[in-house]
């Protein structure tokens, strides 16, 4: 959490055009973003720009966001679900630096919300863009390592491998043992990756009202689903796709439909079960949600919802 | 066998192709029927495994055409299809059985899942009905049940290679590609693939097109027979009249020789 | 009681302030000067424009100062500053053949037009330890003027492969780049397959590292491409670009390069007579090694275009040009430093899923074991 909000509202640096792209950039980044929308779940190939970030730590959706940020947007970015997370803090400075947008950490008051790892908890809305991060685009990519190849696979829809995978799962284990970057088939054509999301948020991109855009920057590629797209996680009729479930509610806030983070609390190894998405954990809090383990009202200080211009 | 009334499942005319300077295949021709065994026969280096991928779609003849006509009884000029059309019509309504049977595999996954790809390529989705169908097929080509989880490596020769022709067959092709199907393998594993080979091709009604240097194979399992040298046909017919009374002096020496050893 | 870990932006500031003090060290100690590391950490310079790919000594040794002497890191700073600058003009090809020289050497003839030209080299120094260096000189005469005076160098000096490619013995280095634009990767995705235009551009941004083991495996086997060290030339070449409204070329300034031929493994056919193939390799500055590996892993790289078996890793041009720049490499890398918590709560509840199903299964077989008994 931010302690008083100071960095992020300092001055633009100077010397950098608005959101640090050129808007030569940002036109052809917006192409992309506009070819990809019109062909859900195929990745653009697009022009990635090297970023004053390692790739592999957001710089395709720092990109995506770039060339989607307006001076009215407000800005949310969560890393594991949460928004104080070092990876979150770190990319919303340099939003902070380089655009001087108003940022928050209410899901529902944010234009824009670049995420690493989860979709919100708190239902999206139409108006709304989640720009993912991703680090390999290919959903084929384990099972066939040439570009050309797999390229040539999505062309034609030659999909059969990917439930070979989930066979030899079920074969395995009885079960499908895949629970992050779970495969799905976007618009009923292309397979896509969700990005390192946990299985558990797969269901929320199906039919969603947002905007979803992905981006990946080393490997240069653009996809997106479009609102209100059928989005259909790999299965087997009778292995048919499911998500993690927990035996206790959140411990801070008693949620029971929420993903939980365990937390090791001493070294006995003692766990307790919490929230990851933070802002959707303290809203309900103060909405006067109790966990079992919630410390008593104000101790935590503010929660959720806060907001810096 | 042939057929007077039917049409030819796979047309080649005057085939050609270069390797830069080398001619591989000169100007060949060929017909194959439906449920019919078409064996090509050469030393190696005759060009017949050239001529194999070329009438199976995988390499574009520098000059000629192949043409094959597909369950709805068209006929299609196979390299003048786009490349989807090509990959459809080989997925759906051929096989292909490689030499090694770790290139027609895919090792890294148990023999079930190797014998369901197809079906799930083709959007059989009910894990059940795949399973089920794995272990019927393995059983056909004489792999116990119990090995239906295993990695192909962990397979003799022989069994690779008959999970690969179960991983081909298990779609229902019309016609099957095969090159040397039983090389590397000792020659008492031979004789059952052999057997079961022509067990398969008669009960299915499947036409093939087999590659081989052994006319020993050729007797057995064709029902036609070319004979190839430098590129080039040399004499083609009923496999029993072509290796009883042969002809061409290279085939003469071929048969002569075979039957020293 | 838990709460949550917070203050991620003061951790982050507090680790840039000791980041800083880091680099600086022993205060009691001078600072480092660009001047210095420009002066005397030149082959180090050198690297970091050839990998970042900004010919600018000044910014190098500046990134290299702020990167603690970490040369990746360096690369790193250099490139993200460098995709910032505007691109004002294209320049025409450099002409090496119009070099002026520093070293010179081949390894194929005895003696060239224009000489073996040694220059400087460690390759003929004893790597021993010089503990004279340890100390700092007090009074130093410029080692230059202590040299015998050498018969001034000619300004240009014929390229070996200029002077075979008269017989036709090897091949034009470029023979078809007259028409296509050249591609540029900073702008545009890597395409693959990719023309030798792209992957040459994909090898000079790339690790030095990772090209000398891909052209050493070349030499132990993995795709032979019976190398010869036709030429290697460092000097200093002319930058020109073609302003349209002049129509002719302006000299703008010059660059020092490092440029090898490996005169390789000779082809022919019926139609073409037997000649040798060449590699190429480029650096800025004085990087030998890494233009010598370039133009091995480029050699290696044409296998399929001059229709030889591609079967080691140095000959695939996706493995090779998917993983060469290390920037790319060294971010993804050490994303894994990055939290995973989530993704590595649901593998743990997997796992934990598999484990119990795998006991009821264990305990059920057990069950019906002793029934059985």
């Amino acid at each position: 959490m931010m302690a008083d909000g100071t960095a992020e509202t300092a001055r633009p640096d100077s010397g950098y055009n608005f959101a640090y792209l050129d808007e030569q950039t940002k036109r052809m980044i917006r192409r992309a973003i506009l070819k990809a929308l019109a062909i859900p779940g195929h990745q653009v190939p697009f022009g990635s720009r090297e970023m004053p970030l390692p790739y592999g730590w957001g710089t395709g959706g720092i990109q995506v966001t770039a060339s989607v940020l307006g001076p009215d947007d407000r800005l949310k970015v969560i890393d594991q679900g949460a928004d104080d997370t070092t990876n979150a803090v770190n990319i919303r400075r340099f939003f902070a630096r380089t655009a001087n947008v108003a940022t928050t950490e209410r899901t529902q008051e944010a234009s824009l919300i670049q995420t690493r790892h989860r979709i919100p908890e708190t239902q999206l809305q139409e108006g709304q863009i989640l720009v993912y991060q991703v680090p390999i685009p290919e959903p084929l990519r384990w099972l066939e390592p040439r570009e050309s190849e797999t390229r040539k696979m999505h062309a034609l829809s030659e999909y059969g491998i990917m439930h070979v995978r989930l066979y030899e799962d079920i074969a395995q284990w009885g079960r499908i043992a895949n629970s992050y970057d779970y495969p799905v088939q976007v618009n009923g054509r292309y397979i896509a990756r969700p990005s390192p999301i946990p299985k558990f948020d797969n269901p929320k991109m199906d039919m969603n009202p947002a905007i979803q855009l992905f981006g990946a920057g080393r490997e240069k590629r653009i996809y997106a689903i479009p609102p209100y797209t059928k989005v259909k996680s790999l299965d087997f009729e009778d292995h048919p796709f499911d998500v993690e479930t927990w035996d206790e509610p959140c411990a801070l806030c008693s949620a029971r439909n929420s993903y939980l983070d365990e937390i090791v609390t001493d070294d006995r190894g003692t766990r307790m079960f919490v929230c990851s998405d933070s802002d959707y954990c303290g809203q309900r809090r103060d909405a006067g949600h109790r966990g079992h383990q919630a410390p008593p009202a104000g101790l935590l200080g503010q929660t959720g919802g806060k907001e810096n211009r | 066998m042939q057929d007077g009334q039917q049409a030819p499942l796979l047309k080649a005319e005057g085939i050609t192709h270069n390797f830069g300077a080398l001619r591989a295949c000169d100007d060949i021709s060929l017909e194959v029927f439906p449920g019919e065994v078409l064996c090509i026969a050469g030393e190696s280096g005759s060009g017949k495994t050239t001529l194999l991928k070329v009438l199976s779609g995988r390499l574009a003849p520098s000059a000629g055409r192949v043409t094959c006509r597909s369950d709805d009884g068209l006929a299609h000029d196979l390299y003048a299809l786009d490349e989807s059309a090509r990959r459809q019509l080989m997925r759906s309504q051929w096989g292909i059985v490689e030499q090694n049977p770790r290139d027609g595999l895919r090792m890294g996954v148990s023999a079930g899942a190797n014998v369901g790809e197809r079906l799930m390529a083709l959007g059989q989705r009910n894990y059940g009905g795949l399973r089920a169908t794995a272990l019927d097929w393995l059983g056909k080509v004489e792999i116990d049940g119990e090995r239906v989880d295993d990695l192909p490596q962990t397979f003799s020769g022989g069994m690779q290679q008959r999970l690969q022709i179960a991983r081909n067959l298990v779609t229902g092709p019309r016609l099957v590609f095969m090159d040397e199907p039983t090389g590397g393998l000792d020659v008492s594993v031979q004789a059952r693939l052999l057997d079961l080979l022509g067990g398969l091709v008669a009960q299915l009604d499947l036409a093939a097109i087999i590659v081989t240097h052994d006319l020993a194979v050729a007797r057995l399992l064709a029902h036609r027979l070319v004979i190839m040298r430098h590129g080039e046909i040399v004499e083609a017919g009923l496999t029993d009249q072509l290796l009883d009374d042969p002809q061409h002096a290279y085939t003469q020496l071929l048969v002569s020789s075979v039957l020293q050893a | 009681m838990y709460v949550a870990v917070k203050g991620g932006e003061q951790a982050i500031e507090a680790s840039l302030r000791l980041l800083d003090a880091e680099r600086r060290g022993d205060p009691e100690v001078p600072e480092l000067s660009l001047e210095q590391i420009k002066q005397q950490m030149t082959l180090a310079v050198d690297r970091v424009m050839s990998e970042g790919a900004l010919f600018d000594r000044e910014l190098a040794a500046l990134a290299i100062k702020q990167a603690r002497g970490d040369l990746i890191e360096a690369i790193f700073l250099l490139r993200a500053y460098r995709t910032t600058l505007p691109r004002l003009a294209v320049s025409a090809p450099l002409d090496t053949s119009r070099m002026t020289l520093k070293r010179r050497i081949s390894a194929i003839f005895k003696d060239v037009p224009g000489g073996q030209v040694l220059g400087p080299t460690f390759d003929y120094s004893h790597r021993l330890l010089d503990f004279s260096l340890a100390e700092l000189a007090r009074d130093e005469t410029p080692i230059e003027e202590e040299l015998p005076p050498a018969e001034p160098l000619p300004d240009t000096m014929p390229r070996l492969v200029d002077i075979l490619n008269q017989d036709g013995l090897i091949e034009q280095d470029f023979p078809d780049d007259t028409q296509r634009p050249v591609g540029d990767l900073t702008r545009e995705p890597l395409p693959l397959p990719a023309g030798r235009d792209i992957r040459l551009q994909n090898l000079a941004r790339g690790d030095e590292g990772f090209l000398l083991a891909l052209g050493y495996s070349s030499q132990r086997g993995y795709g032979h491409v019976h190398p010869f060290a036709g030429e290697i030339r460092h000097g200093y070449v002319a930058v020109e670009i073609v302003p349209e409204e002049l129509g002719f070329a302006v000299e703008i300034g010059e660059v020092d390069v490092t440029e090898c031929h490996m005169v390789t493994q000779f082809t022919g056919s019926a139609e073409a007579p037997p000649q040798f193939t060449n590699g190429y390799g480029l650096t800025y500055g004085q990087g030998e090694r890494k233009a010598m590996a370039m133009a091995l892993v480029d050699r290696s790289l044409r296998a399929e275009e001059l229709g030889e078996e591609t079967t080691s890793p140095a000959q695939d041009q996706e493995f090779v040009l998917s993983h060469s720049d290390n920037v790319e490499a060294s971010g993804f890398l050490q994303h894994l430093k990055l939290p995973h918590y989530v993704d590595f709560q649901s593998e743990l509840a997997l796992v934990r899923r598999l484990r119990e199903e795998h006991d009821k299964a264990r305990t059920k077989d057990r069950d019906q074991q002793d029934a059985a008994e």
